[in-house]
């Protein structure tokens, strides 16, 4: 299929940028999107030309690296499929292909479609985490878990941490990654001792690295990849309701259930 | 160049007893004063990072990724081995350890394998008080299963995302050290060299990624925890960015490499679809629990899969294997594969696979169980070759995907450089010549965890060290060597891709060193791999400057070292005229096409010493030791 490839090109984070346009006269159905990158790169490397910079690693949808807004959609056209997991069959011959990086002031633009994302360790490292000793924990069966509670918990772990919600933002708010990773955790009992204090210092941090607001827009759920869904947001606002006004602080020293 | 396995004396349950007793200890208050370079950033690296941040040591942790997070052993798919004997099915230490030495085909150090099996269970512990989301049963408690090879359920699993999942434990608890101060992390910055200052490893050589910046680090001592190298075939499961550069360049600074030949080439990848493919897709293993494999009966039956009556299909594992079946090890599958392919049994439009068909069980637990166990692996099937695995089988061929041989170590996981440390996949210990599923990620979080934490104390408090600063002549030296590399790469100008040289050199190893190997082929390889590293250096196309981020300058320097790896795997895989694990030399298999091995002459590791760039590596054998798994041929039927 011929394809019309407008790709935004910028030489570094304070270099001006612009579209450019590529002609692709040969992509076949069957390459994966970034084999169709791959192929016009090694093009533009003969034509003495530079090749355009974008993230990937593990091309199997998991390692949350690749990540560029196709069409105006982050990751592209195919719900709940990362950039490297995309055909070319899902697009037609003829197609006007625009590609661009991940648009938000928390991400700067390294180089082309490259951005810096390093403002989501940031937020794991206000209190994404459960806070034990290696070697200290009970035996993994002394405390059982809900399987309705583990699955869940899943559910929200399952984020990739590749930042197409906060490129879908109209806000450019990272509440959906913010959200998983605060129900991943809460919903668990090991998760439960610190579970007031983390959601307060996560959305402080959050905030801090200059993400927006949530409006409930719902865009990040569209368009991430891996399904993770809005309603992580709402029990992240319970929990921020409950430790803001003090409930949940005492809930939090009893280390209660995951309710 | 001396071997010492510096393996504790006595019986092997008390082994690791013995050795925490007589490693020296470290003052908590002084612990402070020692600097700790960990290199790499996945199972291993993080949950040695973190562990040894915690311990109270200053730790400096790097990684290429844009973050720690990306590792690639995000992308293990089946699940961790332990055992905890959860289902009662008759599991222990012992049978761990003696399952792991047997599935690696007796080419594992003992000690070091039941140390794993005893860790195992306290790393299932660690990982769930961090909140990792292992499968559960209705009752609360952990859900396991069998996983390739293993008559008993001990594996834990996290749907099909157990990788990502337990690096995520391990990053979240990194990220808590790095909040705290005590382990500063390096993301976008590659290792380009190590340090060694009288015989110590005491640094590294970097390149930032962004600004293109080569400059050092200094510590008391460097734990590379950099992965596999099977992206030496170009085409492989690995994530793109994986590469031997961090254990090249240790090796050619005098740490020995142990059998690099032996490299694992997994059963259940999703076929080549075309001529620019990048990488192929493993699907678990753990599909083998209820896929039936087969080949149409006829060589050359091209009708579609489900037009095949029963009759006409060839469940060969099966077949060959009657107590294993599908479950056989990879190493067995792969080759029978192979073997099908090649004798014109192959399905798809290019003959290059073999079915995998849930048709059975589909009909015996219905839809909805089949999609709870493996439905996002039925989904990335579909996503990639656009057919739906629920209604025709799957299509599989074998592809590299993990790679056993690696820096030799000690007992303590120390190479042959003092004070540089090599954990996870990138070390030879544990897996022998094969390794069985759901283990590399109990060796990563073994290492990290619970063995590097114990033993790199024993160094540090044994140890004189001179100070050392960025004026030290060998950091000098490595930095300007680092540099000179990077202005020839691009400085050649020549008109090939770095790709094609990779897909080049990628095809000779797959066809000469891959799941099947002869000496005519091997030495035709040692010719034709020299020719293309000569190519390379006279007509890459490099574009771009150094100061910059530039991702072909990245991928051309591992390139660059995988052309000179690639010979040293082809020379050991020569040199071992036996078949074992997943290294098969053609001319060593018995009368029924089973590997055969040579315990008189091959029960020994190969550790290769660099001599130099013109002379030829030296070979050091430590001898292999069977006391408690009694040498036997590997069976499986």
């Amino acid at each position: 299929m011929r394809l019309t490839l407008h790709v935004w090109r910028q030489a570094g984070p304070a270099a001006p940028g612009r579209f450019e346009r590529y002609e692709m006269p040969d992509a076949d159905e069957h390459m994966s999107f970034l084999e169709m990158l791959d192929v016009l790169n090694g093009r533009l490397i003969e034509q003495g030309k530079e090749p355009i910079a974008f993230e990937h690693d593990c091309r199997e949808g998991i390692c949350g690296t690749c990540g560029m807004v196709i069409n105006g959609r982050p990751h592209g056209p195919v719900k709940q499929v990362t950039a490297c997991q995309l055909h070319m069959r899902s697009f037609r011959d003829g197609d006007q292909i625009w590609l661009e990086p991940w648009r938000s002031r928390a991400f700067p633009v390294l180089k082309d479609l490259v951005v810096d994302r390093s403002a989501l360790d940031r937020i794991i490292q206000a209190g994404g985490y459960i806070s034990i000793r290696t070697g200290a924990t009970p035996d993994a069966n002394a405390v059982p878990v809900p399987k309705r509670h583990a699955d869940r918990a899943m559910d929200a772990a399952a984020c990739i941490g590749c930042g197409a919600c906060v490129a879908a933002c109209p806000n450019a708010s990272a509440m959906l990654f913010t959200a998983a990773k605060i129900a991943h955790l809460g919903y668990l009992p090991q998760g439960q001792p610190e579970r007031f204090g983390r959601v307060l210092a996560m959305v402080q941090r959050m905030d801090a690295e200059g993400f927006g607001s949530c409006t409930n827009h719902g865009s990040c759920e569209a368009a991430c990849p891996k399904g993770v869904s809005l309603d992580f947001i709402a029990r992240l606002n319970r929990d921020l309701i409950r430790a803001t006004f003090g409930k949940g602080m005492e809930a939090e020293s009893a280390a209660g259930g995951a309710a | 160049m001396e071997l010492h396995s510096r393996v504790p004396d006595g019986p092997i349950e008390q082994k690791w007893d013995k050795a925490r007793f007589d490693l020296k200890l470290i003052n908590p208050s002084n612990k402070r004063k020692f600097e700790i370079i960990v290199v790499g950033s996945g199972l291993a690296g993080a949950s040695a990072a973190a562990t040894l941040g915690e311990l109270g040591y200053r730790v400096k942790c790097f990684t290429y990724h844009d973050s720690p997070r990306r590792a690639h052993s995000i992308s293990a798919q089946g699940g961790i081995n332990a055992s905890k004997n959860y289902q009662n099915d008759g599991d222990s230490v012992f049978r761990l350890f003696y399952d792991t030495v047997k599935g690696g085909d007796f080419r594992a150090r003992e000690a070091n394998v039941y140390r794993l099996a005893q860790v195992s269970a306290n790393i299932i512990d660690q990982c769930v008080g961090q909140g990792v989301p292992f499968a559960r049963e209705y009752g609360g408690l952990l859900a396991n299963r069998s996983f390739g090879g293993a008559q008993v359920s001990r594996t834990f699993y996290a749907r099909g995302q157990t990788g990502q999942q337990l690096l995520l434990g391990a990053y979240q608890a990194l990220e808590r050290q790095i909040a705290l101060g005590a382990v500063t992390m390096y993301p976008r910055t590659e290792m380009l060299d190590v340090i060694v200052v009288n015989g110590q490893a005491r640094g590294i050589v970097v390149r930032d990624l962004v600004t293109g910046a080569i400059g050092s680090h200094f510590g008391h001592a460097v734990a590379l925890c950099t992965g596999g190298y099977a992206n030496v075939f170009f085409l492989s499961t690995n994530a793109k960015a994986c590469n031997v550069t961090a254990t090249w360049r240790a090796y050619k600074r005098g740490a020995a490499f142990a059998n690099p030949c032996f490299t694992q080439i997994h059963p259940t990848c999703i076929p080549q679809a075309g001529a620019y493919q990048s990488k192929l897709t493993l699907m678990s293993e753990s599909l083998r629990n209820d896929g039936r494999i087969w080949v149409p009966a006829r060589a050359g039956d091209s009708r579609p899969a489900n037009d095949i009556p029963e009759a006409e299909r060839d469940y060969y594992l099966e077949r060959f294997y009657p107590s294993y079946g599908n479950l056989a090890p990879r190493d067995v599958s792969s080759r029978r594969a192979k073997e099908m392919v090649d004798g014109g049994h192959g399905v798809g439009a290019e003959k290059n696979g073999v079915y995998l068909d849930f048709r059975d069980s589909l009909q015996r637990l219905g839809k909805p169980v089949i999609a709870e166990r493996y439905g996002n692996l039925f989904d990335m099937y579909k996503q990639i070759t656009g057919e739906d695995p629920y209604t025709v089988p799957m299509r599989i061929y074998p592809a590299p995907h993990y790679t056993m041989g690696g820096l030799w170590v000690d007992y303590n996981l120390m190479s042959t450089i003092p004070g540089l440390y090599v954990l996870g996949e990138a070390n030879f210990s544990d897996h022998g010549a094969n390794r069985l599923g759901a283990s590399a990620l109990m060796q990563g979080l073994a290492d990290g965890y619970f063995v590097l934490p114990y033993t790199i104390g024993d160094y540090l408090a044994s140890t004189r060290f001179a100070s050392v600063a960025a004026d030290v002549p060998e950091a000098q030296t490595a930095e300007r060597e680092a540099a000179d590399r990077t202005k020839r790469l691009l400085a050649v100008n020549g008109k090939r891709t770095v790709d094609t040289f990779h897909r080049e050199l990628g095809r000779v190893l797959w066809h000469e060193c891959g799941m099947g190997r002869t000496e005519a082929g091997l030495k035709r390889a040692l010719v034709e791999i020299p020719r293309i590293r000569e190519e390379y250096w006279r007509d890459v196309r490099v574009p771009g400057n150094a100061a910059d981020l530039n991702q072909e300058l990245e991928k051309a320097g591992r390139v660059a070292d995988f052309l000179e790896f690639g010979e040293l795997m082809c020379l050991d895989a020569l040199d071992r005229n036996e078949s074992c694990g997943g290294h098969f030399r053609e001319e060593s298999q018995t009368a029924d096409g089973e590997a055969k091995r040579d315990d008189e002459r091959y029960a020994h590791v190969s550790a290769w010493e660099y001599t130099g760039p013109t002379s030829a590596p030296r070979l050091h054998k430590e001898p292999l030791v069977f006391e408690y798994v009694k040498l036997a041929t590997r069976s499986y039927k």
